[in-house]
């Protein structure tokens, strides 16, 4: 307990030094903070009373105890404290409250975020709380142990990483990026392996003693490229998807590699001889370690997939499905010593699209959300436990193998991208310059595997260990710090290209598909096997065998196109009700207009009376629809759309929102007329029936009708309106009038069942900005029938 | 003359009948495939005939021929020309395009096939086999081109051209909405409605009009085509390595 004492007593100290950064803070935040003292305090306020009563109690059993033999019973206790059973759990949520309130400071603190990358600062904060525990001569906790980093930090992080992983540009670099990961990593290795062996050699001090397999063994555990490390740097550069998934890619494939040398060198350096026959297994292995694991993950997506197929009855447990295959996975092939990492980013990758094919919408958003905090605390605790290691491990510096590994590690990056790169660029379509090949390089930072795997090694074997760890710490340390400090002003002075939001018209859309089919038929006439050639033909058999296997029926016909067009109608549709267009809509235009009956010359909706539209739309519904797109749209070789892990949906309307304004206003009219040329379906079509039935679990009783339809369906009526409810009471009816009609696509509006919304010309603005506000973010007021659903 | 000779050549070095010591070593060029590197332009013919002797001074007389390609890039494509000119007439007819499987399940195979056949005509030889593809060749663009006169096939203009053209069947300068829903027909297939085939032709059309401000035209002209194609990168988007 007392140990505990300590441990709250600095995350009081951490409180307080967060309280420091954040004075001068407005009022509110200030608030916050000081709440967060206050928590604090209260937290250590307990434990110190918890100890002083166990041990009493403690004395009270044996009195206890000897008094049995004197028949006395003791009065039955009214208030008994027992710190001791919930001691474990008690710590762990400390320390994630820990983590979570840090990460909170930092995002009050924008000037000081946007100097220091946050993963800088919850090194420091670690520092500071080991150097607290430390201080208070309490034994700090064995935070980042090996095993609980593999087994339980690492994967969210990873799976995250896979799941949300831009899977075409990583396709289209998959040659680059392997060879990155692959012969750089060994490069890295051996290089600086051997160099360091050669110093260790030449130096008149203990280090000769160290034989050059212990210096392969560092080389292979520092070489590595950390995924946790560069996912937290590269996502506050903002810099452009190719070189992001180039970095990414690369860190997240070396695993492989890694594993391979870590246990090979591991395995030699205790034997002391290396056959060539060693080699030829090790190799061997690295094909068995990486396929086995991508087998692994692929096998268990599949699984996933197919399981989801199947949920539609019990949607609320859907999102587990997801997570625990994925778990799975990671788990199976670390039993076989394959790479987790590997089996994670292939389980995520395989069934993602099938997954939300088949899931529901707030099963998709309780899943996004999920991996997002999940891997988001795991990340701040990496960092944070980073940092407690650092103060709590022992050190044994030796300035030159700790300079030159900082050294070395440096010289190998540089000449082993340059030098990669000369060779890459020859298959090349789009060349790497030299300034992507200045931000591969310096964007090489170690992190927290490493440390791990370091942490890893057995102290009989390796008596050097302690100096192993400390150089590998001082090299994490000078990436992330130095590195990952100065990437940021290096890329805005080299004006590295940054990634662009890019908005797609329909029309890019429709020519780009007809760009990849002309491709593709031209490579058939020249006869050459190409990107495009194989690309199709998996399509094809995506097509035709796997998503009739895996989803849900009438939901794998989906073509593209559709549902391209869709989301652009309800983004339309969105902004014209932002921009003050949606006051202006008709209130009685029938939500089955088609084209023919309004003609685009034809105005007369824009003098009929205000309504809201917005409040109506289902957030999640919203975020689902644009995340089938974003996954539908990344077909350009170029212009490739960013992730960040930690924002769920780029909000569109942040940035240049008043532009937005202004154009639309302009073109109110023009949209007004697009916005009502979408014929929708009939309120009893089949479509209606399986849209409602995929947003509301409770009307699973009424059976999903098949019928060869496209699936992207948008209402904007939520199932509270009183439209639907009538929609609902129809639904009877719809099971006898089936019709095999294609309604596919349908837009559906608003019927009279929303307030009147109207605001003076001057309030406009703001109130757009609130209900812009109330779009991006996704609060429990945005759609409040979300907690509904979870009832049985 | 220039067409010609290229066939020759092919043949020659498809033929193999050479022999080192009574081959001329002579340069040749092809407009439709800028390369700067003159070295690489290299192709052996028999000296022995003197009806190609002639044809050869002539070629290195026309000094139009600035650009080239190596060899080794269009004897794989005659290889290819001659693979679908199965019965060996030395051009080819549509029919012979339709012989491959996969072209033939491709929605737009038929507009591609199309692309290949200048008006009127029923068959396409080998020069215009190369210059169609020339399109897809890859550029290097931090290579000058040096006294290219003609603009080549695949200048960023040149390729959106080819790209209208395949939507423009008319060829009237235009696409029409009846023109975009034909390729939208063919690309989307019997899932989708007619009327939602509509919907989206209008929306193009309007939207193409919007972006490029210009008059509201029921088509989509090629400045308004351009304009919406200038986020897409058509230059990386359509080069295939093989015609490198």
């Amino acid at each position: 307990a007392g140990q505990l004492v300590k441990l709250v007593r600095c995350d009081h100290i951490g409180g307080l030094f967060q309280h420091r950064a954040g004075s001068g803070r407005s009022l509110p935040e200030f608030g916050l903070l000081l709440l967060v003292i206050f928590v604090l305090l209260e937290g250590s306020l307990l434990p110190l009373g918890a100890a002083s009563s166990t041990s009493k109690s403690c004395e009270e059993a044996k009195q206890g105890h000897t008094e049995v033999h004197n028949f006395t019973k003791k009065a039955f206790p009214v208030l008994g404290v027992d710190y001791g059973h919930i001691k474990n759990p008690f710590e762990i949520s400390l320390w994630v409250l820990l983590a979570c309130l840090m990460k909170l400071g930092f995002h009050l603190i924008p000037r000081l975020s946007s100097i220091v990358p946050e993963s800088c600062l919850l090194i420091v904060v670690g520092l500071l709380v080991g150097g607290l525990i430390k201080l208070a001569r309490e034994e700090v906790p064995p935070v980042l142990d090996s095993k609980f980093f593999f087994l339980y930090l690492l994967p969210p992080i990873i799976l995250d990483a896979g799941y949300f992983l831009p899977i075409r540009p990583f396709m289209e670099n998959l040659g680059t990026i392997l060879m990155f990961a692959v012969i750089g990593t060994l490069w890295n290795a051996f290089f600086i392996g051997g160099l360091l062996y050669g110093i260790c050699q030449i130096s008149n001090s203990d280090l000769t003693a160290i034989g050059i397999l212990p210096c392969l063994l560092f080389g292979s555990i520092i070489s590595a490229v950390d995924p946790v490390a560069v996912l937290a740097v590269f996502e506050e550069i903002h810099i452009n998807e190719l070189l992001h998934i180039l970095v990414f890619g690369e860190s997240l494939l070396n695993d492989a590699v890694t594993v391979v040398l870590y246990h090979l060198f591991e395995e030699f350096s205790v034997d002391g001889s290396v056959t060539v026959l060693d080699g030829i297994l090790g190799v061997i292995s690295f094909l068995v370690v990486a396929l086995g694991g991508v087998l692994f993950g692929a096998m268990y997506g599949f699984l996933a997939a197919l399981t989801s197929r199947f949920t539609s009855h019990t949607r609320v447990i859907e999102p587990l499905f997801a997570f625990l295959y994925s778990y799975m996975a990671y788990l199976s092939a670390e039993v076989f010593h394959l790479s987790g990492i590997m089996a994670l980013i292939a389980c995520g990758a395989v069934m993602r699209p099938y997954i939300e094919a088949n899931i529901s919408h707030k099963s998709h958003t309780t899943i996004k959300y999920f991996l997002k905090m999940l891997s988001s605390v795991s990340e701040t605790l990496i960092f944070i436990f980073l940092g407690v290691a650092t103060v709590d491990g022992r050190h044994s510096w030796n300035w030159i193998f700790v300079t030159m590994s900082v050294v070395l590690c440096l010289v190998a990056r540089v000449i082993g991208v340059v030098g990669l790169t000369f060779i890459i660029n020859k298959f090349r379509i789009v060349k790497l310059t030299t300034k992507d090949q200045f931000i591969i390089a310096y964007g090489g930072l170690r992190g927290a595997i490493a440390f791990s795997l370091g942490f890893l090694l057995k102290e009989d074997h390796f008596h050097m260990r302690d100096m192993f760890l400390t150089a590998i710490i001082t090299v994490i340390f000078f990436t992330v710090f130095v590195q990952g400090m100065t990437i940021k002003p290096l890329v805005e002075l080299l004006a590295v290209k940054k990634k662009q939001e890019a908005k797609r018209s329909i029309n890019e859309e429709i020519h780009t598909q007809f760009l990849d089919h002309l491709l593709t038929g031209i490579e058939d006439i020249c006869g050459h096997y190409g990107h495009h050639h194989w690309k199709d033909k998996l399509n094809r058999f995506n097509k035709k065998y796997v998503k009739k296997f895996l989803i849900v029926s009438e939901r794998s016909k989906e073509p593209q196109l559709i549902a391209f067009y869709h989301k652009m109608e309800m983004k339309q549709a969105i902004q014209l009700v932002e921009s003050g267009g949606g006051s202006k809509l008709p209130s009685a235009v029938p939500s089955t207009v088609s084209m023919q009956n309004i003609q685009p010359k034809n105005p007369p909706a824009t003098t009929k009376p205000a309504e809201r539209v917005l409040p109506q739309l289902s957030k999640g519904r919203e975020e689902e629809i644009r995340k089938i797109l974003r996954s539908n749209l990344q077909r350009t070789r170029q212009r490739l759309h960013s992730y960040n892990r930690h924002t769920l949906v780029a909000d569109p309307y942040e940035d240049g929102f008043s532009d937005l304004i202004l154009k639309k206003q302009r073109m109110m009219i023009k949209e007004m007329t697009n916005y009502l040329t979408v014929p929708a379906a009939a309120p009893d079509s089949p479509t209606m029936v399986r849209a409602r039935l995929a947003s509301d679990p409770q009307s699973y009783n009424m059976k999903p009708v098949s019928g060869g339809v496209p699936t992207i369906q948008v209402d904007l009526a939520s199932p509270q309106s009183p439209d639907s409810v009538r929609l609902l009471d129809e639904l009877g009816e719809a099971d006898g009038k089936e019709q095999e009609k294609d309604q596919g696509l349908t837009m559906k509006l608003p019927g009279g069942s929303s307030r009147p919304n109207k605001p003076g010309e001057t309030e406009n603005t703001r109130e757009q900005q609130k209900l812009t506000r109330c779009l991006s973010d996704p609060g429990p007021s945005a759609d409040e029938d979300e907690d509904e659903p979870f009832l049985p | 003359m220039e067409t010609a000779l290229i066939k020759y050549l092919c043949r020659f070095i498809k033929n193999k009948n050479t022999k080192t010591d009574n081959l001329i070593l002579f340069r040749y060029s092809f407009t439709e495939w800028p390369d700067v590197k003159e070295s690489s332009i290299e192709a052996t013919f028999l000296q022995k005939s003197s009806r190609h002797r002639l044809m050869l001074s002539s070629l290195t007389q026309s000094a139009v021929l600035c650009v080239s390609v190596s060899s080794s890039h269009l004897l794989r494509l005659y290889e290819r020309f001659e693979s679908l000119d199965r019965e060996n007439r030395g051009h080819l007819r549509k029919e012979d395009f339709q012989a491959v499987r996969e072209l033939s399940m491709n929605p737009v195979g038929d507009r591609i096939i199309g692309s290949f056949f200048s008006p009127g005509q029923e068959t396409v030889d080998f020069p215009s086999f190369v210059q169609v593809l020339a399109h897809f060749r890859h550029t290097e663009n931090d290579r000058i081109r040096d006294g290219a006169q003609k603009e080549p096939a695949n200048s960023t203009a040149r390729r959106l051209k080819f790209v209208f053209q395949l939507y423009d069947q008319d060829r009237d300068g235009k696409i029409s909405r009846a023109e975009l829903l034909q390729v939208l027909r063919e690309m989307l297939g019997m899932q989708v409605t007619e009327e939602q085939l509509q919907s989206i032709a209008e929306r193009a059309i309007q939207e193409a009009n919007q972006e490029a401000n210009q008059d509201k035209d029921d088509a989509i002209s090629f400045d308004e085509f351009r304009k919406s194609m200038e986020k897409v990168n058509i230059d990386h988007k359509m080069s295939i390595r093989f015609l490198e």
